[in-house]
């Protein structure tokens, strides 16, 4: 089998980034999810400013309008809210907070968590015992309490939700690179880096860290559809996001009183969620094997037997 | 149809793989009969074991696919008959033993209970079962077979968890005997005892055996026929004696001109300085000592084997050297400067100094990385070649030095073999221009003939470069092709030194005695005449 990959013929000069386009070409799911999430990212980006008027403006007598019914306007399509604001709208205004908050406490989340597991993976046991009981002392503290103190002493805002979510996330990225870094860097090929003189930095970066990464990006998009939730839970005590201000999350809690007369208004900031976090799943399903030199003829085996 | 106990007959089998149809194994014929020791001989990949794997039933279907052939047992076709009959049989008529028993031992059971399921399994009583398991495993030479049993696997070595599975083979009385490389993993003197023992059982209970190995040694120690495999097919049958001394087949006359330990012995020339030295290394984890006062010389243009079993402490030794592992005390003198003291500063530099070059190469080459990359590591580190085309055209030389091409460079490493892969961090190591190289078991995971060609490609290096080697193998054949100057070491310590020659010719410590002795010769007559020779007075 090694035979056959050695008598492929040698791939073209094509850019990285081209390269990496016609890879995800290849994985379809993969392609149709990166064209959701930018889509998303154009409603959070455009969105509030084009529709934020008439994603706010109440009409009492759309009261929890019926979906699929366009003659309140195509706003209405996706029905209205319990004051009669339609939903599509502000769905779409919602991208921009939720997203905010989402992504911001994942990738906070995820840069000191994985910093510090890699610290504690790498470095002696005493450094590695302090990060981790001090990961224990975040777990083990009931995360909401953390953050209904922090968000009342510091107030409802976007950054201080993001900074709380965060912290409370902190450990599961804290452990998992911590244990894969503990396996790593007992590998033969980091043991062959020491002996040529290879600096810590250079180990952990472009050894240790390339391999723990898929593990880190995979939990990261799991953790989205989480931190999304969590936030709506907030809200629903009153510390989150503030009306008018407005999440998918918020979205959710508010529309539960009316499951039983109307489902949409819980149903449609769901199937968001869903959305969200289903695409960037397949996406980072996808990159976990456009970046792995030995899995990648997956994605490029199609290709050599189209030419 | 011969009357033979097991017979293979042109059995071809395809594994139906993402990247196409790959032919297993091909017409491939082979039989054993009750008292009869068959080898199938064959490097990886040869489809060696496809064959055995198909009378056992354990071939996963799909990918693997049975196009042609039959398979009969006992007159009937093994392919034929059902899941039920077949699972029936295995074990009971056919039992197989594999290379690594510890994989093949579950954790967290103890011995006896897993011997003692075998014949549960079967629907014998456990009482019977039970004072059978230990009937044999006192057979196989299990110190205390009471305690043995309620022990878990951890709890043996190699070599006794391997006699571990002979027993549990054997609880049934099999008919036929299938080893998959039942000894690869094992030390040579280990490898002995299980062989003889095998051989004993053999004459016991007059049983067929199909031993699958890469070794033309076992072969001429224990088999009455053997089968040679290449790609897929048989290429060779006959006698041991009559395949090693009258091989037709190119294939085959090249498996055996590539095993080692007929070349000429090479003498130091001791004229040059010292390059290495290590005073009284010790080293100690808790209570067992992996090194004792270890105190070698190495000069200039040197290569220096140090030859023991595992667990002799012959790795720790290069480890300590290296400073992969700190020493508890002693020094290592590189060009007179202590590497144990060196700051971390000074010793940067002697990191370009001396090279290594590991065991697998699968696991020493990050797989992320580009041969490329993978070369160049070392200039980007020790901040050499800064200009690109330098690098490339350099990198291309190197490749083309360890017999790569050039545009190889753009590739990863799980896209070559195992000894391409061994090329490439050999090249690795070239690329800083190291004084010493320190081979850790370098070529012990490569295939015979892979293995002579990266021994003559160090050996190339060592006349062209004048490049020093620090030598780490078990097998003494290779050290006795490459060596000049042999170190044994046995418990940590050093128990014998001298010239190649000498070490081979007149060993003096019964150690290395033993380990002479058990290392076994690929010509079927030496063999005999050993054998011969031992059983003597």
């Amino acid at each position: 089998m090694t035979d056959l990959s050695l008598a492929k013929p040698p791939r073209s000069e094509k850019s990285a980034a081209a390269t990496l386009l016609s890879m995800l070409w290849r994985d379809k799911l993969a392609f149709v999810s990166a064209i959701v999430l930018l889509l998303i990212i154009l409603c959070a980006m455009l969105g509030p400013s084009l529709l934020g008027e008439l994603a706010s403006h109440q009409n009492l007598r759309g009261r929890n309008s019926p979906p699929f019914d366009l003659a309140k306007g195509w706003a209405f399509v996706l029905g209205g809210d319990s004051l009669g604001r339609p939903m599509l709208a502000r769905l779409i205004v919602a991208a921009r907070s939720t997203m905010l908050v989402a992504a911001g406490a994942v990738a906070f989340a995820l840069f000191v968590g994985a910093t510090l597991g890699l610290v504690a993976g790498y470095l002696g046991k005493n450094t590695s015992q302090v990060i981790m009981r001090l990961a224990d002392v975040i777990m083990s503290f009931p995360s909401l309490l953390l953050a209904v103190v922090v968000l009342y002493v510091l107030g409802p805002s976007i950054p201080n939700m993001i900074l709380v979510l965060a912290i409370t996330r902190i450990p599961i990225y804290l452990r998992t690179t911590r244990a894969e870094v503990l396996e790593v860097r007992e590998r033969m090929f980091v043991q062959a880096a020491i002996v040529m003189g290879a600096s810590h930095w250079r180990i952990i970066a472009r050894h240790v860290l390339p391999v723990v990464t898929p593990t880190l990006v995979t939990i990261a998009t799991l953790d989205f559809a989480f931190v999304m939730l969590a936030e709506s839970s907030l809200s629903f005590l009153g510390i989150g996001i503030q009306p008018p201000d407005i999440t998918w999350g918020l979205m959710v809690s508010q529309g539960r009183p009316y499951l039983s007369n109307a489902w949409w208004l819980a149903l449609w900031p769901g199937v968001c969620i869903v959305i969200t976090t289903l695409a960037l799943n397949l996406l980072s399903n996808w990159m976990r094997i456009a970046l792995d030199p030995a899995q990648r003829w997956r994605l490029e085996a199609r290709s050599t037997s189209d030419e | 149809m011969s009357n033979a106990l097991l017979e293979v007959h042109n059995l071809s089998v395809d594994f139906h793989t993402a990247r196409g149809t790959v032919h297993a194994v091909r017409h491939v014929s082979w039989s054993v009969n009750r008292g009869e020791t068959l080898a199938i001989l064959g490097e990886s990949g040869s489809g060696k074991s496809v064959s055995a794997n198909a009378v056992m039933n354990i071939l996963d279907r799909p990918p693997a696919q049975i196009v042609s052939g039959e398979i009969f047992y006992d007159g009937q076709d093994l392919l034929k008959v059902s899941y039920e009959t077949h699972r029936a049989l295995n074990g009971k008529k056919i039992a197989m033993i594999f290379q690594d028993p510890l994989s093949h031992l579950n954790p967290v059971y103890t011995v006896g209970w897993q011997i003692v399921e075998m014949m549960t399994a079967h629907g014998r009583p456990a009482d019977a079962a039970r004072a059978r398991a230990l009937e044999l495993i006192a057979r196989v030479g299990i110190p205390d077979p009471e305690a043995a049993l309620h022990k878990y696997p951890h709890q043996f070595s190699g070599g006794q968890r391997q006699r571990l599975m002979i027993a549990m083979a054997l609880m049934l009385k099999p008919d036929i005997l299938i080893a998959d490389e039942p000894t690869t993993a094992l030390d040579v003197t280990i490898q002995a005892e299980v062989l003889a023992l095998l051989k004993e059982l053999q004459a016991e209970t007059g049983m067929g055996l199909v031993l699958i190995t890469h070794d033309l040694g076992v072969v001429a120690e224990i088999a009455d026929r053997v089968v040679v495999m290449s790609k897929g097919e048989i290429v060779e049958a006959g006698t041991p004696r009559g395949v090693y001394h009258n091989a037709q087949h190119p294939y085959t006359r090249q498996l055996i001109g590539a095993a080692p330990g007929k070349g000429e012995i090479r003498v130091l020339d001791s004229a040059e300085p010292v390059l290495l030295e290590t005073r009284k290394l010790c080293k100690t984890y808790g209570k067992f000592t992996a090194l004792h006062d270890v105190s070698l010389t190495l000069h200039r243009g040197q290569s220096l084997a140090v030859v023991g079993e595992s667990g002799s402490g012959k790795s720790t030794l290069a480890r300590a050297i290296l400073r992969l592992e700190k020493a508890d005390s002693g020094e290592a003198l590189w060009k007179g400067r202590d590497l144990i003291a060196m700051k971390p500063g000074e010793l940067l530099g002697v990191r370009r100094e001396i090279q290594m070059v590991f065991q697998d190469p699968t696991q020493s080459l990050n797989p992320r990385m580009s041969v490329y990359q993978l070369i160049s590591e070392g200039w980007d580190i020790h901040r050499l070649m800064p200009d690109r085309a330098a690098r490339q055209a350099k990198v291309a030389a190197l490749l083309e030095q360890v017999g790569l091409a050039p545009e190889h460079a753009q590739r990863y490493p799980h896209q070559f073999s195992g000894g391409q892969r061994q090329r490439i961090a050999i090249a690795r190591a070239l690329a800083l221009e190291p004084e010493l190289i320190i081979c850790d078991e370098a070529v012990s995971a490569l295939d015979v003939s892979i293995q002579a060609q990266v021994i003559a490609l160090l050996d190339d290096l060592r006349k062209r470069l004048g490049i020093s080697f620090l030598f780490i193998a078990h097998d003494l054949g290779v050290v006795r092709d490459f060596a000049d100057t042999v170190i044994v070491m046995k418990s940590g310590e050093i128990v014998e030194r001298g010239p190649t020659g000498d070490i081979f010719a007149a060993p003096q410590h019964p150690y290395t005695q033993r380990l002479l002795a058990a290392n076994l010769d690929p010509d079927p007559d030496i063999q005999a005449q050993r054998r011969s020779a031992g059983m003597g007075p």
